[in-house]
């Protein structure tokens, strides 16, 4: 059986990998606010950002290669705001192209929209992976926990975190059963069975959640989750924060 | 001294919303420190039976446990005294982590912080799991996930441990290291198998359901040599020999 991560390389052993999870949620949230919230035209915030993360991720030991190979996820969205450039505002004209069917101009500011959303969209992503591949996601759902994120948030993300893979084997062992025993066919039928799939992970999920909420109740379960998460804030974590105020700092003087 | 008797079950009967009768005017008296196992064919009432055991069921009957009829407002109460081993870990681990599951009884039971810590901890080395509490229960072997699951109720320190199928979907080498671990618990226990061979590794007495009445009550010496009776209840009396050759050899149970 495969065995799926949701964090790989969580495990890494590294000054970052010990922080406390609230920490690291903060700065990284806050990297995101600081990127996100600055003018397309400041470069030097943005490079100073990349630079910072890039930094994060030598220290936390993590492979730069398989880093960026993650951040290939926001290419399709980026894709579908270059289509709609053509058909933005043309105020200056930016450059343009010939399709063969009539000349299609590009505007300067739909350029320019396009690189906002392309360098916002990978520092953001790029946080996020570095946030996620140096906390495993059970200290990470802790930290949540403890910044006082509502609970049932936090308890639906973690049964999230533990069935979802139950559930990808499943439909891993159905796919298997049904490719064991179909011999081609036409696409109607195959509908059909995908179908009958669907149907019946529903009906198996259904009753695990039966079987688990038993299990619950066994266990003394009253209608709260009991918390459980410790943690520990010292000199690393308040040191590793003062990113935040550096970068708020840089924000507010380079826009 | 006369032994307490820490199970009383009269005149148990419960019938599925359906209306399929699933146990019928079961009478059983278990006393402390004795391992009883359930015998029956698939459908027999065997699960049901031991969802009657805590309360996750109640049908029409009276139900004691140590002294403390199973009602409403008992569950509490009772579910601190009998823990539940349930047939599929994956249903028995909800949480993200094995410290998570270990505690969550413990914690649901009132206990404090570090007293729960020292209960897990302890919980975790009797079945020889020391430092897996950081460990996501996906990412754990059968073998592995069925000793945490024993973990989950230990750590609760129950008078009775209930177990469904302790030994399902365990290689012989992980299923003889359970029994040896179940057999090591000085609680009363109430195994449901369908293994005659782990039924008399961990008990001295049998009963025996068939569509969902208590046809037989017998010490397990007298189940293994009574051919006719096993037979009759789908058992290989072959088998029963040899396992009771066995037993002879090891000195404990046929003599």
């Amino acid at each position: 059986m495969k065995h799926a991560f949701l964090d790989h390389h969580s495990g890494v052993d590294s000054s970052i990998h010990h922080l406390d999870a609230r920490a690291k949620i903060i700065v990284f949230v806050s990297l995101i606010l600081v990127g996100v919230s600055s003018q397309p035209s400041s470069f030097l915030l943005f490079g100073l950002l990349a630079l910072a993360l890039i930094s994060i991720a030598l220290i936390a030991k993590l492979p730069l290669g398989h880093l960026a190979k993650k951040i290939v996820v926001i290419l399709p969205f980026l894709l579908l705001v270059s289509l709609s450039i053509p058909f933005m505002k043309k105020e200056t004209l930016g450059g343009g192209y010939n399709l063969g069917l009539g000349g299609l101009s590009v505007s300067q500011s739909g350029l320019w929209i396009l690189w906002n959303v392309i360098v916002k969209s990978c520092l953001g992503v790029f946080s996020m992976i570095l946030l996620s591949s140096t906390t495993s996601f059970p200290e990470l759902i802790k930290g949540l926990e403890r910044l006082r994120t509502p609970r049932i948030f936090t308890i639906l993300l973690s049964f999230m975190y533990r069935y979802s893979f139950i559930l990808i084997d499943e439909i891993h062992r159905m796919k298997r059963a049904r490719d064991s025993r179909s011999f081609g066919g036409k696409w109607l039928w195959h509908s059909k069975v995908i179908g009958h799939m669907v149907g019946w992970l529903f009906l198996r999920s259904f009753r695990r959640g039966e079987r688990i909420y038993l299990a619950m109740l066994s266990r003394g379960y009253q209608g709260t989750m009991p918390e459980t998460a410790v943690g520990r804030f010292g000199r690393g974590e308040l040191i590793f924060l003062l990113l935040v105020p550096v970068f708020v700092f840089f924000r507010v003087c380079l826009g | 001294m006369k032994p307490r008797k820490v199970i009383e079950i009269q005149h148990l009967s419960y019938h599925y919303p359906d209306g399929t009768a699933a146990l019928k005017e079961i009478d059983l008296e278990v006393w402390d420190h004795e391992s009883i196992a359930v015998l029956g064919p698939n459908g027999a009432g065997k699960s049901t039976l031991l969802y009657h055991l805590n309360g996750t069921l109640m049908g029409d009957g009276n139900v004691t446990i140590l002294g403390l009829p199973v009602e409403k407002k008992t569950l509490k109460e009772i579910r601190r005294r009998v823990g539940l081993v349930f047939q599929n870990p994956e249903d028995q681990l909800f949480c993200p982590t094995v410290f998570d599951d270990v505690a969550f009884g413990p914690l649901n039971m009132g206990l404090k912080m570090e007293s729960v810590q020292q209960e897990v901890k302890r919980a975790l080395a009797r079945v020889g799991l020391e430092g897996f509490e950081g460990r996501s229960a996906h990412h754990l072997s059968e073998g592995e996930k069925k000793r945490v699951a024993l973990a989950t109720v230990l750590s609760m320190n129950s008078e009775i441990l209930v177990f469904d199928e302790p030994t399902d979907n365990l290689d012989p080498a992980g299923s003889r290291l359970l029994v040896e671990q179940i057999q090591s618990i000085p609680q009363t226990k109430v195994i449901v198998t369908h293994h005659l061979a782990v039924a008399a590794d961990l008990c001295k007495r049998a009963i025996l359901l068939r569509e969902g009445r208590k046809v037989e009550d017998l010490t397990m010496e007298s189940l293994l040599r009574n051919g006719a009776l096993l037979v009759e209840s789908g058992f290989d009396p072959d088998f029963a020999q040899w396992v009771c050759e066995r037993k002879k050899t090891s000195g404990r149970l046929c003599t």
